[in-house]
């Protein structure tokens, strides 16, 4: 280790409501809180919570409309259609289709707001700055606070501090004041609950926190709690579903790549690896990424090898995020395998401890999302 | 009376027969545990080998046998409900009954105050 790990700008909160706290991405971060990454799961499925997110990397970009374009040379989603008010996930590919990093990107009145992992922001600025062109200002806000309000009281939560909010729906974006500081207000999030991403300067943070905890059934919730929520979502983790070697169409994120974009649309292709992607969309990828069940209660885990027999035979495949769904009451996980096995309802081995475990091959999510729409 | 192990576990010794858990400590460190799993009755574990697994919401983490012997049997509550290594983790949440290869060994672990010292130190 280096750096020690960086506090966020709610770290003194953080301490004084008791969080375990731990390294993440190089920030000190609370992993969970007294209760426990099982009651704040459950909590956020069926009130809201609130998670500190500040380690994600804010970015600006300025003029909103060349920025747009521009950005449509780095990702293969359509954002010069991406309205005023609207968010849209994408992600950054390389020369081989593989993903960089994946990214929020948000059309705010005059500018495009980009979220992106902590991970990789630093590499991600760097691409920006290699590949923008110059009429394109790029403003890293790296200091700046971000936190997720999520579950199905997160509207009423937020409203109390900014009537506005309960307007917006789903992937809507706006710059608001909450609770009288300004801030830029998402509805989104990576828990498959209904919610908000809220981001505020860093001497903001306290106040606009402390007062979305007063409101009516929200709680502070870890990253703990984040993970497993997402896991259920069928979203992915970046540095474990989705790196440099896997594509959008292996990773089953065909619809971050919208029509426009694709071979035959008005401004196809474009963007790194672009000539992978289409001839993976036109043939099919040799390997999908696949929700699976596991027959029993052990959790598998990534990165456990998968086989298509109880025994012998070569690995047909890998998972890649595992562990225990608190809302599903039982294992779950997500993985990489060959397209022969990729079909729902194969019947795989996962390799845990020396033993083959019976797998189920499962659409994704498992919890059905419950998105404002 | 409970004896302790460095790596956290608790063993209670019944004439050859000890049953073998993890401390609250350990528990609460860990977090909700979510599946547990002991080796197969027959196994034969040396001091200090793995002889079981627990698993929270986050991670699996192995469990040792404080002294060498024979495991007898696993907890066979913890199928339904491995939460009992959190709420009762000396007692209900025991993982595993092993038959004691060498008692002597028991003497050279921690008493109950000793154990206390050790967490007071860390």
């Amino acid at each position: 280790m280096a750096e020690p790990a960086a506090p966020t700008p709610l770290h003194a909160l953080h301490l004084e409501l008791g969080a375990r706290m731990a390294e993440f991405a190089g920030y000190a971060l609370p992993i969970h809180y007294a209760k426990g990454i099982l009651a704040e799961h459950l909590h956020t499925r069926a009130a809201a919570s609130l998670y500190d997110v500040s380690h994600m990397g804010q970015i600006g970009l300025t003029p909103a409309a060349d920025a747009a374009c521009a950005l449509e040379a780095l990702v293969p989603a359509d954002i010069a259609a991406l309205g005023e008010g609207r968010q849209r996930y994408a992600l950054f590919t390389n020369p081989a289709g593989g993903a960089i990093d994946d990214l929020m990107v948000a059309h705010l009145p005059g500018e495009i707001l980009l979220v992106v992992n902590a991970a990789g922001k630093a590499d991600d600025l760097a691409h920006l700055r290699a590949h923008l062109p110059t009429r394109v200002a790029i403003e890293p806000r790296f200091d700046r606070a971000l936190m997720a309000l999520q579950g199905p009281l997160a509207e009423s939560a937020l409203a109390a501090l900014c009537r506005e909010a309960a307007t917006m729906g789903f992937m809507d974006a706006r710059r608001l004041d909450v609770a009288g500081f300004p801030a830029t207000v998402t509805r989104s999030g990576y828990t498959g609950e209904d919610g908000f991403e809220i981001g505020v300067a860093a001497e903001d943070a306290a106040p606009v926190a402390r007062a979305l905890l007063a409101q009516p059934g929200v709680m502070p919730a870890g990253l703990g709690a984040r993970d497993s929520l997402r896991l259920e979502a069928g979203l992915c983790l970046y540095g474990h579903d989705l790196d440099p070697t896997t594509t959008p169409v292996e990773a089953a994120l065909i619809w971050a790549i919208q029509k426009s974009r694709r071979p035959g649309g008005e401004r196809a292709g474009g963007y790194p690896g672009s000539d992978v992607i289409a001839e993976q969309l036109a043939d099919g990828p040799s390997r999908r990424r696949v929700g699976l069940k596991p027959e029993g209660r052990a959790p598998v885990r990534d990165p456990a090898p998968l086989f298509a027999a109880e025994a012998g035979g070569e690995a047909i495949g890998t998972v890649t995020s595992g562990g225990f769904g608190p809302t599903v009451g039982g294992p779950i996980a997500m993985a990489y395998v060959a397209a022969q096995h990729a079909a729902p309802g194969t019947r795989l081995w996962a390799e845990v401890r020396g033993r083959r475990l019976a797998v189920d091959i499962v659409p994704l999510p498992f919890v059905p999302p419950a998105f404002k729409r | 009376m409970l004896h302790y192990s460095k790596s956290h576990e608790w063993i209670r010794v019944d004439g050859e027969i000890a049953t073998v858990g993890i401390t609250a400590h350990a528990a609460e460190q860990l977090g909700d545990l979510v599946f547990a799993e002991a080796e197969s009755a027959g196994t034969t574990v040396s001091a200090g080998g793995q002889a079981a697994t627990v698993e929270s919401v986050k991670a699996a983490s192995e469990v040792y046998s404080p002294v060498s012997g024979e495991i007898v049997e696993g907890n066979p509550a913890l199928a339904a409900d491995p939460a009992l290594i959190n709420t009762d983790p000396t007692g209900e949440g025991w993982l595993f009954k092993l038959r004691l290869s060498d008692p002597a060994q028991v003497d050279a672990l921690m008493d109950e105050d000793a154990y206390n010292a050790m967490l007071l130190d860390a």
